[in-house]
Parts: C-alpha cells; sequence; structure tokens
C-alpha cells in the first residue's frame, strides 16, 4: 500500500515545476538578451531610440516601445473606467439582482471571450476607417485607435472585480446614508465609493495588466512605427506588439533585442499584476 | 377597533389606513390608522412578523428604495401629507435610527454627525459646523467621551457609543420625528440603560417613535404604546393603561408571555 | 437646547434631484455604449461570414492567391476552407492539453492540500504571476525551448507547449477552487472507512469534483483557441494538413491572420473568424452550464 507521506511528497515535488518554469523563463530570457545588453549596456538599450536593422550599423533600443506601450495601455484604462465604472453601477446597484443585470453581465463576459485577433479585424475594418474619416490619422491606425479597442478589450476584467465589491457593499450603510435625505446619486459617492475604493483601484490595476500585454489587436491597428508617438495620433509600437511585427526572421542581435524587451514586458507585467493582487488580499 | 384606538388631539404625525405588501397580495401591514402624539415616546410593540419595523419604515419612506413593495393610504406630518415633499425635504424632517449601529466607516466622528449636512450638499461655515456637531454630540452625552478624537474614524468607539453617534448624526437635523428601530437590541444592558435614559431626555424636544421587541423597554419608558398582530394594529393605548388593563385578548396574551 | 433650523427651506433639492436623474441617465447610456461592440462584432461576422461556410470550409485547405484572385473577380465565393488550420489547432489543443491538464491537476491539488502553508502560497502567487505573462512572451520562451532547443525549427510542438504554460495557471486554480468547494465532510467520510489518502483523492474528491475541474479544463481550451501571437513565433503556419509536431503547422487564428495579409482572401477572414468565435462562446456556454449545475 502507498503511503500517504510518499504522495504528500509526489504533490510537493509536482509544485516544483512551476519553479522551474519560472527559473527557465528567467534563465532563457536574460540569456537571450544578453547579446544586446552586451552591445548597446542595460540602460544604454532601454533608453535609446534607435531601431535601425542595416546591417553594419545596427543598433537598437527599447525606448520607443515601452513609451508606446505606456502610452496605449494608459489612455485604454483612460477610456475603460468610465465605461466600466458606470457598467459596473448598473449591474451591482441600480439594477441589481434583476433579469436585465444578468443579460448585461453575460454581454460583458462574451466581451471577454472575443479572441485578440477578431478585435483586431473589427478595429481595422470598422474602427479604423471612421478615424481616417473623421481626418485624425491618414489611414486611421495610431495610438488612438489601438488605445481605444484596447480600452474595450479590458473592460470585462474590470467590471468582474468592481461588481463584486460593490455589491459587497452592506445595506445598512446605504439606508443610513438614505435616511438622512440623500438621492442615489449622492449615495453612490459617499458611501459605496468609499467603501469599495481599494477594490476597485485593484480591478483596474489588474485591467491594466491585461493592457500591457496585449498584442494582435494593437499589432493590427498601431501603425507599425518604431518611434516614440508624437501625439495621439501618431503611429508607434508597444513592446508586444512589435515583437510580433518583427520577429520575422529575425536573427543575431535583432533577435536578442526583441527576447532584451520581452523581458522588460514580463517583467513590467509581472510587477503590475503583483501589486494588483496585493491590493486585492489585503482590503477586499 | 376605533374604541381601541388613542385619540390624540393635533397629533405630530398621523397615520390614515395605512396598507403595505410585498408583492401584489402578502400584507405585512393592513388598515392601520394611529396619531402620534408631540414630544412623546410612542412604542410600536408585537411578536416577530407583526409589521412593526415594515409600519416604521414607511414613515420615512424608506420601502421606496425596494420596488416590489407597494404602500397604500396616508401619512401626514403636522397635517402635511409626506407624499407631497421630496423624500430628500421629508428625511430631514423625520431621522431614523437603525438596529445595528451604522456609523460610516470611512468617515471620522466630526464627518459622520455632520454627514447628514455634507450629503445634502449643504454650505455651511466651519463655525456652524462645530457648533452642530458640538450641540448633538452634547445632547447624547457623547461629547466628553470623543472631544479629543473627534477627527479619527469610529470603529473604536463601543457599541454603545457607535449608537449614540448614530443618534448624534440624526439629531443634527433637528428633525420633528425621530424613527428608532429596534435601537438597543444589539447593545449590552448597561448601553441600553445609558440610551433608554437618553430617550427620556430626548422626547422633550423630539417626538419619538420606538419599535421595540422588548416589552419591558417599553413599559419602562415609553407613554404610549402600539400593540401590532399579524399586520393589525390591534390596540392603542397609554401605556400604563394598557399594560395594567388591555382591551384585547390578544393584546393580554402577548403581554402574559402566552406567545410572543 | 434650542431649535435651530439651519437647512434654508429654499435649498437645493431640485438641483439635487436633478442631478440624480442625470447621473442615472449617464449610467445607462455608458452602460449600453460598453456592450455595443460585441453586439456590432457578432452581427458583422454573421452577416459577412456566413455565406462562404460551406461543406468546403471544414474540409479543404486554404486556397492559393490565385486560385483566391480569380475566384473574387468572378463573384464567386473562394473555394477551399481551413482544413489545415482546424486539423492543426486541434493537434496542437491535444497536444497542450496533454501536457498541461494532468500536472495542473496534481498542482492543484497540492495547493489544496496544503493551505496556508508558506511554499504553498508562494506556489500559488507565482501561479497567479504566470497567468499575467503575456501570450507574446510565452511565445518567445518556446521559441527559445523548443524551435531553437528541440525541434531546431518551428513545428507545432513548440506551438502546444506555449499554449500549455498559458492553460497551466487557468487550471491550477480552478482545480484548487473546485477541491476547496466540496464539503470537507466527504472527505472525512473516506478517511473514516480506512481508504487510503491517494484513493480517497483519486475516488472521492476528484469525481465529487468532476464538473468543476471540467468547466476550469474547458475554458482554458476556449482560452488558447484564439491565441495568434504565441503561435507566430512557435509554429509559423502551413499550407497542408499536418500531424507531426516536430514539423509547422497551421492553426485557425494563424490563417486568419494570413488572410488579413492578402487582399484576395478577405471574405475567408470572416468565415474563419465566425468559426472560430462561435466555437470559443459554444466552449464557454458549455463551461457555464456544467459549472451551474455543479454549483
Amino acid at each position: 500500500m502507498v503511503s500517504e507521506k510518499v504522495i504528500k511528497n509526489l504533490l510537493k515535488a509536482s509544485s516544483v515545476i512551476i519553479l522551474l518554469i519560472f527559473a527557465g523563463m528567467a534563465y532563457s530570457m536574460i540569456k537571450g538578451a544578453i547579446p544586446a545588453f552586451k552591445e548597446f549596456g542595460v540602460f544604454g538599450f532601454i533608453f535609446s531610440t534607435d531601431w535601425n536593422p542595416t546591417d553594419g550599423k545596427e543598433s537598437y533600443g527599447a525606448m520607443p516601445f515601452i513609451a508606446g506601450t505606456v502610452i496605449t495601455s494608459l489612455l485604454a484604462l483612460i477610456i475603460c473606467f468610465p465605461l466600466a465604472f458606470s457598467t459596473s453601477l448598473f449591474i451591482s446597484e441600480y439594477y441589481r439582482k434583476t433579469r436585465i443585470a444578468s443579460v448585461l453581465s453575460t454581454l460583458v463576459d462574451l466581451l471577454a471571450g472575443v479572441p485578440s485577433i477578431v478585435y483586431g479585424l473589427w478595429g481595422f475594418y470598422t474602427i479604423r476607417p471612421l478615424i481616417a474619416e473623421l481626418g485624425y490619422s491618414g489611414q486611421g491606425y495610431g495610438i488612438f485607435t489601438s488605445g481605444l479597442i484596447l480600452a474595450i478589450m479590458i473592460i470585462p476584467y474590470a467590471t468582474s472585480i468592481s461588481n463584486e465589491i460593490i455589491s459587497m457593499v452592506p445595506t445598512e450603510l446605504k439606508e443610513a446614508a438614505y435616511s438622512l435625505g440623500a438621492t442615489r446619486m449622492e449615495v453612490i459617492f459617499s458611501v459605496i465609493i468609499p467603501g469599495a475604493r481599494s477594490g476597485l483601484v485593484a480591478g483596474y490595476i489588474l485591467a491594466l495588466g491585461r493592457a500591457l500585454g496585449e498584442t494582435m489587436a494593437v499589432t493590427m491597428l498601431i501603425g507599425n512605427a518604431n518611434i516614440i508617438p508624437t501625439g495621439l495620433f501618431s503611429p508607434g509600437n508597444t513592446m508586444a506588439s512589435v515583437i510580433a511585427n518583427q520577429f520575422g526572421e529575425a536573427d543575431g542581435l535583432k533577435l536578442s533585442s526583441l527576447i532584451a524587451i520581452g523581458l522588460l514586458l514580463f517583467a513590467v507585467t509581472a510587477i503590475v499584476n503583483a501589486i494588483g493582487k496585493v491590493i486585492i488580499r489585503k482590503y477586499a | 377597533m376605533n374604541d381601541k384606538l388613542l385619540h390624540i388631539q393635533n397629533p405630530v404625525l398621523s397615520i390614515i389606513d395605512l396598507s403595505i405588501s410585498y408583492g401584489e397580495d402578502k400584507y405585512a401591514v393592513k388598515d392601520v390608522s394611529a396619531d402620534v402624539k408631540k414630544n412623546a415616546i410612542t412604542a410600536i410593540m408585537g411578536p416577530s412578523g407583526c409589521g412593526k419595523s415594515t409600519l416604521l419604515r414607511a414613515i420615512n419612506r424608506m420601502h421606496e428604495l425596494y420596488p416590489n413593495i407597494h404602500t397604500k393610504g396616508e401619512i401626514k406630518l403636522n397635517d402635511q401629507s409626506i407624499y407631497d415633499m421630496s423624500t430628500t425635504k421629508l428625511r430631514r424632517k423625520i431621522g431614523m435610527v437603525f438596529q445595528r449601529p451604522n456609523p460610516f466607516p470611512t468617515m471620522s466622528i466630526y464627518e459622520n454627525v455632520i454627514a447628514g449636512y455634507d450629503l445634502n450638499g449643504s454650505k455651511l461655515k466651519k463655525s456652524e459646523k462645530d457648533e452642530i456637531v458640538e450641540s448633538s454630540l452634547t445632547d447624547v452625552g457623547l461629547l466628553e467621551e470623543v472631544k479629543d478624537s473627534l477627527n479619527k474614524k469610529g470603529n473604536f468607539l463601543s457599541g454603545g457609543q457607535q449608537q449614540r453617534l448614530c443618534i448624534a448624526r440624526t439629531l443634527a437635523f433637528k428633525p420633528d420625528v425621530i424613527l428608532m428601530d429596534e435601537p438597543t437590541s444589539a447593545l449590552d444592558p448597561l448601553s441600553t440603560a445609558k440610551i433608554e435614559d437618553l430617550l427620556v431626555e430626548l422626547k422633550e424636544h423630539y417626538s419619538i417613535i420606538l419599535v421595540t421587541h422588548n416589552m419591558s423597554q417599553a413599559a419602562r419608558i415609553s407613554d404610549n404604546a402600539m400593540f401590532m398582530y399579524l399586520g393589525e394594529l390591534v390596540e392603542y393605548d397609554k401605556t400604563k393603561k394598557m399594560f395594567t388593563n388591555p382591551k384585547d385578548s390578544r393584546t393580554e396574551g402577548y403581554l402574559t408571555g402566552k406567545f410572543g | 437646547m434650542e431649535r435651530k433650523a439651519i437647512i434654508d427651506e429654499n435649498d437645493n433639492s431640485n438641483w439635487r434631484e436633478l442631478k440624480n436623474k442625470l447621473f442615472f441617465g449617464t449610467v445607462v447610456v455608458l452602460s449600453t455604449l460598453t456592450i455595443s461592440p460585441i453586439i456590432l462584432i457578432i452581427y458583422e461576422l454573421l452577416v459577412k461570414g456566413l455565406k462562404q461556410i460551406n461543406f468546403d470550409f471544414f474540409f479543404k485547405v486554404a486556397p492559393d492567391t490565385l486560385q483566391a484572385m480569380t475566384a473574387v473577380r468572378n463573384g464567386e465565393i473562394i473555394p477551399g476552407g481551413i482544413a489545415n488550420g482546424i486539423t492543426g489547432t486541434l493537434l496542437m489543443v491535444v497536444v497542450a492539453s496533454v501536457i498541461a491538464i494532468p500536472i495542473s491537476l496534481i498542482i492543484g491539488i497540492f495547493l489544496y492540500e496544503n493551505q496556508g502553508k508558506r511554499y504553498a502560497n508562494l506556489i500559488r502567487s507565482l501561479t497567479d504571476i504566470l497567468q499575467g505573462v503575456p501570450s507574446v512572451v510565452l511565445g518567445l520562451i518556446a521559441y527559445i525551448w523548443i524551435v531553437k532547443g528541440v525541434t531546431k525549427g518551428f513545428s507545432a510542438l513548440a506551438g502546444s507547449v506555449a499554449l500549455a504554460i498559458m492553460m497551466l495557471p487557468l487550471i491550477i486554480r480552478s482545480t484548487e477552487e473546485t477541491m476547496k468547494m466540496i464539503p470537507i465532510s466527504i472527505k472525512e467520510a473516506g478517511a473514516a472507512l480506512g481508504v487510503p489518502y491517494h484513493k480517497i483523492i483519486l475516488k472521492v474528491m476528484i469525481p465529487s469534483g468532476f464538473s468543476g475541474l471540467m468547466t476550469g479544463i474547458l475554458l482554458s481550451i476556449s482560452r488558447i483557441l484564439g491565441e495568434t501571437a504565441p503561435l507566430m513565433l512557435t509554429t509559423l503556419g502551413s499550407t497542408t494538413i499536418n500531424f507531426d509536431i516536430t514539423k509547422p503547422t497551421s492553426a485557425v487564428p494563424l490563417q486568419i491572420w494570413e488572410f488579413y495579409n492578402n487582399p484576395n482572401m478577405i471574405d475567408l477572414v470572416w468565415s474563419s473568424s465566425l468559426f472560430l468565435m462561435a466555437f470559443v462562446l459554444t466552449l464557454n456556454i458549455i463551461a457555464k452550464r456544467i459549472s451551474m449545475k455543479f454549483s
């Protein structure tokens, strides 16, 4: 008969795989990035705005993509916030526990099920021509277009957490505010939001984490320009989209640079997600 | 039925043929009519599920927050229908204290007391606010205990202190009527006694309607008492009279502990 | 105690009521706006994609550019279909599942059995972080490990490995949560009957939690079905049906990407997207049904 101890040790041993994966990922990426870091220096690479694949004059840097990532993700968060917050209020406060709220909730969940490439297609064929027609950008590519689609993609992540947090605010606090003559909107701003604040923040941080790593939709809409974006409608690239766009037949120093960018992306998303999870664990 | 109801001159509140139902036909309160005396404590007693809290919450129109609750009938505050004014105005004249103390956890003690004004968007000067906070806290006997911690959040206060804070929050509006929904049932006997003493003091300037499941509390501090059973107002009389000589057999049954 | 009415009777109640109504209106408008993309997307997929779906769609491989161009010029439906993509996706999902499911179940059970312990918490946190790693980064990893390291060239195996790493955190967490929801009395009943530990897990716990586990697995599969970026870096694509995992393979999202880049294949873009979404949504609905039956 197999003893309990053996099984327990087997379970523990299997968990080591997670450690191995992480260690392996870190090792492979760092090893792959070293040629680039050696050539340009770690800080040199991070802050350089070059992206020149010409033989003999190769020079690569991550700054345009870091800028592109930060700008599109923040833009996405700004656009997402009023939409996601209104939806959460609709589902968890105004129409709580009604049929229409669960219909809406299901539709929002569907948003999360749409594959990234389909968002890219829809953005490409529907939104992009609109932006171009409005005269904001030649062909409709750019930071704004990709930020807009990104915002739609991260809404379900923000709403699922805020729905839960908002519905956890105790009824008696809301009734106390009503009994003092507050209108519904006043109850929302004076009792619900302060009470749910940390949960809301965590939800949006996690949505941000999702936006940072999004690849396909951004690749198809951002215009594939290896420059620091110059304006709201200028083209650019993010860390994720440059990897997808430039991977093609990348080799040698170029490949190493792309891996270095992948390493940076990994670090940034890991940190942002960790912060979000810590806030949730501590306060919600 | 009418001879079992109390007649009051110049009542502060008049309830006329009030019926409240959940959904279409589950009646929690049936055809209740009663006048409430000014500057007195009126208790509403009865066994669980008799409709006393439902009746109380109709007076400041709390039921309007819940769409499946239907109210019929009339309630008048100082001869003006409560339905003729907005709920925001109404709830400044009729305040409510709840069963479990519910100070706002993200606000300081000071902010809690003045919360009614802040929520209503009043622009008061700091000196006016200070005065309101101070006088409300004094009226509930809490000022000495918290005057050095006004800017702290109230979670270090005991249950009884928190409830007094909630009463202070209600008093800040100087309402005509204060509705109290079993305000001491979550508190220990010492805090309960303190609050009962407070209510007796407060009735000099306020009209208090007190729902209680504790008939000795009603006997101790109320002037008039309503006895409700299965949604009906069975008897309404001066407290002393009802307790010593109840007119209805159901009232007697409840008071002697035959059910409840 | 003086009675002072500080609240003015000429107060701002009406303005506040107006603000209240406006705010509510804004919330409703924005909520409607939020769900409009999904309605628009599904509508567009149906309108543009249905016409290209026929028998061939599922069983023939993608046509070459010339065939497509001729068909479009003649106003006909483009011949061929996405059979190579469907088989490729199937192959990689199966291989990824074989890699990921057993190990994730075991780790999930490990986490369940070790609630509150520091080492387990570390593993759980790392799993959460793994869940947040962008799929394109996982594609890079699989490229380094498999394309460069094992198969010396783009391959279905590399794609499967990337997808498997994506599935791990989802199944691990759902396994742990499912196990936690099983009443502890069931476990204790088994122990009280003297059942050995591993049998309790295999014969009592796992069957009890079967639907919850199934839900987690189905959801993780639906998650990886639509992934494109990691496959671009690992399996590249192929014009033929291929079952050799050491060779490049096609996949439905990859084919969508290829069609998108080819102006003659636009119609196929919509039909394959429609197919992909229908598949993903169906899996999600099945998973939800199972989980509702469970709770």
